[in-house]
């Protein structure tokens, strides 16, 4: 967290963290929350023509345009309630959590501008069990804000189980009204989420911290950060082979290997895991594309979550693409049937894979599953799987050959450089 | 007015029923699951289509009409 | 119709009724997801299942009907629903008629399928689970030709056949769950040894 911003170009001052956590401190530095006393509709319009014109797109792995969502939310006419994705349940991610526990008021703020725009009163914070640290953090700004009176809106903190899944908007939303962290079958996207009869606004705390700027900033702050059509700026969780780790704030279009840079790579770095634990390995070839959605995309994968694990040389990453299968089988919400039986194959063939010990109809059997387990669950869990494997099958293809024929490389044994959490359970 | 078959994949338990009552469109994967292609029924299928869906156990089939995107 | 052979009538089809009950009975529990009973198509096992409960319910109405139309005894029409009404031998009858009352609620709640929740369906159609015993007990209670060897026989068969079938059905729930289970709890242990040195390196 000690970078230097003068020596790095590319990266932006940071805006979204390095920023007082306190409300006194916050309103000094950014100024007051820009919501007038009465709201008219006149206001609900520019502060949505604000957003639309920044071309802000979700922080929270789907990248989808915020006006949009806002506007869907608007002409529902039942938005009641805005919930702060704070689920992070990435395991190698830990934006969110920095964000809330450093600038928590940003992503209130920004909670309760996207309240005013759609007539909501309430606002739900959504933080898993077991991170009391960062929900004291936010029960502290709440309280800040009811002594300061700034708003006559309720904001709850809740807490959810700390399971990979269950930040996904329809348990999330699932799991606020019954008590089921479990993800619905929606074939129709458009139609809205609701907790009871009102429907429900779901954002991820970044997402709503650049709403909170771009509202008193304008959109062309926000713009002046990152490309034409992927602007702005975008927290990144960098881990894995470097001597420093972190959160860091960068311009969206920053080249991977320039943000990778950032945290000092301990040494060559062989691939990247960019996006998630359902995200797509990144190799050396690509290590110059820039960080945004289309760049992403033409490569195979995708900002996501906002992570980059750095896989350095004296590691095996077929053995540590088999840990992420197995983590991904143990993260199944268990309603589907291609994804429980699918994902636990998958990562039986994956370690049989990185041990050298995969018998030789093994590539057909994994394409073929690969191919039956995609787009057949109720959420994009098995999707993701599915996605890394492949880049995995792509990116290490060298180390393939060897495997397959039962010459693993040495490193497969190595402990992993990823994280996981130690108990899966619920 | 075409349709198309979509399957709930959280409600199917696979029974397979489907798959036996219309193994031109649905093929169950080696987990016993069902498989659609997503595409338009052919109209000499429809009638086999509804048949599946009313005869899932857990009613996890269902007919939609393919709208066409302008 | 004279009244013996409303009699023998109702005797008669109140027997294969409870044949077909019982034959009903064994084919929704030998319908299970993933386990096949037999080579027989599933589709064509649940068909079966749901023309012979139909058959049954024939069988049942020409029961009920020559049961009342006997003037012989006393069984009025409201005892047909109301339990415990009927002058004649009131509390089996009255076993009779709540069997019927269980009936007609999984009837109703599969004609109306489509338009109920899943769940409900389900809890409505679990009450077979009662009708049948009481329908057997009604049999046997009525007494009329309970004490005849081969109706006697005819009981054990069914007892036999629809907790066979009972048994069945529930070693393969359970096999499926421990499935899913062994397939969860798998996924996990695997994790745990596998994840050993985790990351030195602390952040933020």
């Amino acid at each position: 967290m000690s970078n230097d911003s003068s020596t790095l170009p590319n990266v932006a001052r940071y805006s979204l963290l390095g920023h007082p956590s306190d409300l006194e401190g916050h309103l000094r530095t950014v100024g007051p929350l820009p919501i007038p006393r009465s709201i008219d509709a006149q206001w609900q319009a520019s502060f949505v023509r604000a957003i639309h014109d920044s071309g802000l797109a979700g922080r929270g792995g789907a990248s989808f345009p915020s006006a949009i969502k806002l506007a869907a939310a608007r002409a529902d006419g039942r938005t009641g309630l805005i919930v702060v994705n704070g689920m992070e349940g990435e395991p190698a991610s830990d934006k969110d959590k920095v964000l809330l526990s450093r600038a928590p008021h940003l992503v209130l703020d920004g909670a309760q501008l996207l309240a005013a725009a759609c007539g909501a009163d309430r606002i739900v914070v959504c933080i898993p069990i077991g991170r009391d640290a960062v929900a004291a953090y936010v029960a502290r700004a709440i309280a800040e804000r009811n002594a300061a009176k700034t708003t006559a809106l309720t904001i709850d903190i809740v807490r959810p189980p700390d399971r990979f899944i269950a930040g996904e908007e329809s348990a999330l939303v699932q799991w606020i009204e019954s008590g089921n962290s479990l993800p619905t079958f929606r074939p129709d996207k458009s139609v809205r989420l609701r907790i009871g009869k009102r429907s429900a606004l779901i954002h991820n705390a970044e997402t709503l911290a650049h709403v909170a700027l771009i509202a008193r900033r304008g959109p062309q702050a926000f713009r002046r950060h990152g490309m034409a059509e992927d602007p702005g700026t975008s927290l990144v969780t960098i881990s894995g082979a470097v001597t420093h780790p972190g959160v860091v704030e960068i311009d969206r279009g920053t080249p991977l290997r320039d943000i990778a840079e950032l945290s000092d790579p301990a040494g060559p770095v062989q691939a990247m895991l960019v996006g998630g634990y359902g995200g797509s390995w990144v190799g050396p070839h690509h290590f110059e594309t820039p960080y945004a959605s289309i760049p992403l995309r033409t490569i195979g994968a995708s900002a996501g979550v906002g992570i980059i694990v750095v896989l350095g040389a004296p590691a095996c990453g077929l053995a540590e693409t088999a840990r992420l299968a197995r983590y991904a089988a143990s993260q199944s919400s268990g309603q589907c049937g291609p994804c429980v039986y699918g994902l636990a194959d998958l990562a039986e063939d994956m370690e049989k894979l990185a041990s050298g010990s995969a018998d030789t109809q093994i590539m057909i059997r994994l394409h073929r599953r690969l191919e039956s387990i995609q787009g057949r669950g109720a959420c994009r869990h098995p999707d993701g799987a599915v996605g890394l494997v492949r880049s995995a099958l792509d990116v290490f293809a060298s180390d393939l050959v060897k495997h397959v024929s039962g010459r693993p490389c040495p490193h497969h044994l190595r402990p992993t450089q990823l994280r996981f959490p130690t108990s899966v359970e619920a | 007015m075409t349709l198309k078959l979509l399957i709930d994949p959280v409600a199917c338990d696979a029974y397979g029923f489907c798959a036996e009552l219309l193994p031109e469109s649905i093929t169950l994967d080696e987990w016993g699951y069902p498989m659609v292609d997503g595409q338009a029924l052919a109209p000499q299928l429809v009638a086999a289509a509804k048949r599946a869906a009313r005869d899932c156990p857990r009613r996890a089939i269902e007919l939609r009409e393919i709208k066409r995107s302008v | 119709m004279n009244s013996t052979a409303l009699w023998y009538t109702t005797r008669a089809t109140g027997i294969v009724a409870l044949i077909l009950l019982t034959a009903t009975m064994f084919l929704g529990l030998a319908t299970t997801n993933r386990a096949k009973a037999s080579r027989w198509p599933g589709y064509a096992q649940q068909e079966l299942h749901r023309r012979v409960s139909l058959l049954a319910v024939v069988f049942l109405a020409i029961h009920i009907l020559t049961s009342i139309l006997d003037t012989f005894v006393s069984i009025s029409w409201a005892s047909l629903i109301i339990p415990f009404t009927s002058s004649y031998d009131r509390f089996w009858v009255g076993v009779g008629t709540i069997s019927v009352d269980l009936m007609l609620a999984v009837m109703v709640s599969s004609l109306l399928r489509s338009h109920i929740k899943p769940g409900t369906w389900r809890g409505l159609h679990w009450l077979a689970y009662f009708s049948w015993p009481i329908a057997l007990a009604h049999t046997f209670g009525m007494g009329t030709d309970a004490k005849e060897t081969w109706v006697i026989a005819l009981g054990i068969a069914c007892v036999a056949l629809v907790g066979g079938g009972l048994v069945w059905r529930l070693r393969m729930t359970a096999i499926q769950k421990q499935l899913r289970g062994v397939v969860a709890n798998e996924a996990r242990t695997h994790l745990v040894h596998n994840s050993a040195a985790r990351s030195s390196s602390r952040h933020v």
